[in-house]
């Protein structure tokens, strides 16, 4: 072989392996998918989805865990998004180039690297024990909404960057004040990035079951909690608490779990995805 | 006339006096907002601090660290950690063997070769693959790969640090594949046309060129990698058989540190010897990550100023 051929040959070596890693990950995740729906999708029914667990789980339905999700995401939200937003407010439009910025920059980046099991901890000795919430959803909430914020603070400084800097000065140039231009102008034009990063940050809060092992969850509820300081089921502890403690768990409801939580996941990230799209397309500069 | 238009003045003064304190006001809550992540993230490192210290105090850091038993719960209780540090380190190596060819291999590949189609529907099958949660990717594991390891290994008991690695492995693909081809992507395309134009190949232009172009950010994705599959809790918790005695090899059950928190806190005493020793293990696991977040981010700010356009 001459030099050009070698060369030739190497590329359609390379080509070839690299495409192969390619193709092992979208094969993996087509498999995870399958697996998933297959396994589960026979559990799936309007009983399932609303009744309460039975005999430890190995009957019944999951309504107290899905209804325990909701409320811990729902209270995350409450807790992460209006914090989340004024603090990428404040690094998008407030923060001077300085050191004190670039160290808080470091701090968001750094938290979302902090294992979730350590926010566990973290929620259990602040929120349950200092804090006295007990172990409950608002302390679960309180937890995630801590390991969200960081996703909720750059997806939010992200979405602010993007408003061109002429609506600013044309809003100021007008006599309104800071704040006034980031409440009526930037704000609003920059809410489909803020709405779905903040959704799909949630999602995955949805997910988490180290977070609130110790600091929300609760095996058997019968039913929904009635304050946030009361305990809840969750979907993702549910599928952890019957593989690793209850024998002879139902194959199939545990199946059907894992498929009602990640189809709940991936529905409401799709849907936010598309949303921004179809937002996007109405916003021109 | 004058007095009403006295009036509107004042009213306008007025309103201008109520936004600018409106302003102060918010500016003071956003500047507050603003620097919370500061002091949550010193909140975590204090109270895992505090918490942990009667344990650091009655057991000592250092016998804590070099000690090679853990058996929190016996008469004689011992607190090593070496054990859960091995563990945590076996498992992590055994998903890096996994998601670093794959997944850089893979960002090479959409960054330098793929067609935008192809490219688009990676992208979503990744954000996919990063949407599961860790406790179904435990359940998938618990399924298939436990009965996997077992027989093809002939192995006692499919719960070893190799199933954990491995679906950890997975897990951290889509960190690793997508950070690396940011990377990929930030450098500058007059690098690969200057490179085609000398009459390299696709292949050629890549390695010699774009790669390195682009190694520092490669870099930061594997680290990134590392500390996502060392702080993961639920899979290895339900996959690596938990195990707590120093381990030799891949085929034997291990117990990681996030997995020993997990499994032991539920039942510990609050405010107990092994309540606080576990608060310890939580110090050493965050220092850690904190490491190794810190090196990728200082390495991944390099890469920025480099290809700053």
């Amino acid at each position: 072989m001459n030099r050009v051929q070698r060369a030739r040959f190497a590329e359609k070596v390379a080509k070839t392996v690299l495409g192969l890693m390619a193709v092992i990950v979208l094969v993996t995740a087509a498999a995870v998918f399958i697996y998933i729906v297959s396994k589960g999708y026979r559990a799936i029914s309007w009983e399932f989805l609303t009744t309460r667990p039975l005999k430890l789980g190995r009957e019944g339905g999951i309504g107290p865990a899905i209804g325990g999700t909701l409320w811990l995401v729902s209270l995350t939200a409450f807790f992460t998004l209006p914090i989340g937003i004024l603090a990428g407010v404040y690094l998008s439009e407030y923060a001077p180039r300085n050191m004190l910025t670039r160290s808080i920059r470091l701090a968001i980046t750094n938290m979302a690297g902090v294992p979730s099991i350590v926010y566990g901890l973290f929620g259990l000795a602040m929120f349950v024990m200092l804090a006295n919430f007990k172990v409950s959803a608002l302390s679960g909430a309180l937890t995630l909404a801590c390991m969200t914020l960081p996703v909720v603070i750059t997806v939010t400084e992200e979405a602010l960057r993007q408003v061109p800097q002429d609506l600013r000065h044309a809003s100021l140039a007008l006599g309104s004040t800071k704040w006034r231009t980031i409440r009526k102008v930037v704000l609003p034009a920059s809410m489909p990035g803020i709405v779905t990063g903040s959704i799909l940050g949630l999602a995955r809060a949805a997910g988490e079951t180290a977070p609130i092992l110790f600091t929300a969850a609760v095996f058997m509820s019968p039913q929904l909690p009635r304050s946030p300081l009361d305990r809840v089921m969750a979907l993702p502890y549910h599928i952890y608490a019957e593989v690793t403690s209850v024998p002879n768990w139902s194959e199939n409801l545990i199946w059907g779990t894992a498929l009602v939580l990640v189809a709940g996941i991936s529905i409401v990230s799709v849907a936010a995805g598309v949303w921004r799209s179809i937002q996007r397309r109405k916003i021109r500069w | 006339m004058a007095i009403s238009t006295d009036t509107k003045r004042g009213r306008a003064l007025g309103r201008t006096a109520s936004r600018r304190a409106t302003e102060v006001v918010v500016r003071a809550l956003v500047f507050a907002c603003g620097w919370l992540a500061i002091v949550i993230l010193a909140a975590i490192a204090v109270f895992l601090l505090t918490n942990g210290l009667r344990s650091i105090d009655e057991v000592g850091l250092g016998t804590m660290l070099t000690g090679t038993s853990w058996y929190p719960t016996s008469n004689n209780a011992q607190f090593g950690f070496l054990p859960l540090i091995l563990g945590s380190l076996f498992v992590t190596g055994v998903a890096l063997v996994v998601s670093v060819p794959v997944g850089v291999g893979a960002a090479v590949y959409l960054s330098e070769f793929a067609g935008r189609g192809f490219k688009e529907v990676a992208k979503s099958v990744v954000e996919f693959m990063a949407a599961v949660p860790s406790v179904v990717y435990g359940l998938i594991g618990v399924a298939v790969l436990i009965p996997w390891v077992r027989t093809t290994f002939q192995l006692d008991s499919g719960m070893t640090a190799l199933t954990g690695g491995i679906v950890l492995g997975v897990m951290s693909i889509p960190t690793v594949l997508s950070i690396s081809e940011d990377a990929l992507h930030a450098v500058p395309e007059s690098l690969r046309q200057a490179s085609l134009a000398l009459g390299n190949t696709r292949w050629q232009t890549t390695y010699k060129v774009v790669v390195p172009a682009a190694s520092s950010g490669i870099f930061a994705a594997v680290m990134l990698g590392l500390g996502r599959a060392i702080g993961e809790t639920m899979a290895v918790l339900m996959l690596t058989g938990n195990a707590a005695v120093m381990p030799t090899g891949v085929f034997e059950s291990v117990r990681t540190m996030t997995g020993t928190i997990a499994a032991e806190m539920g039942e510990v005493v609050r405010k107990g010897l092994h309540y606080s020793a576990l608060f310890s293990v939580g110090l050493v696991l965050f220092a850690m990550t904190f490491a190794i977040n810190l090196a990728a981010d200082l390495v991944l700010e390099r890469q920025r100023k480099r290809w700053r356009r």
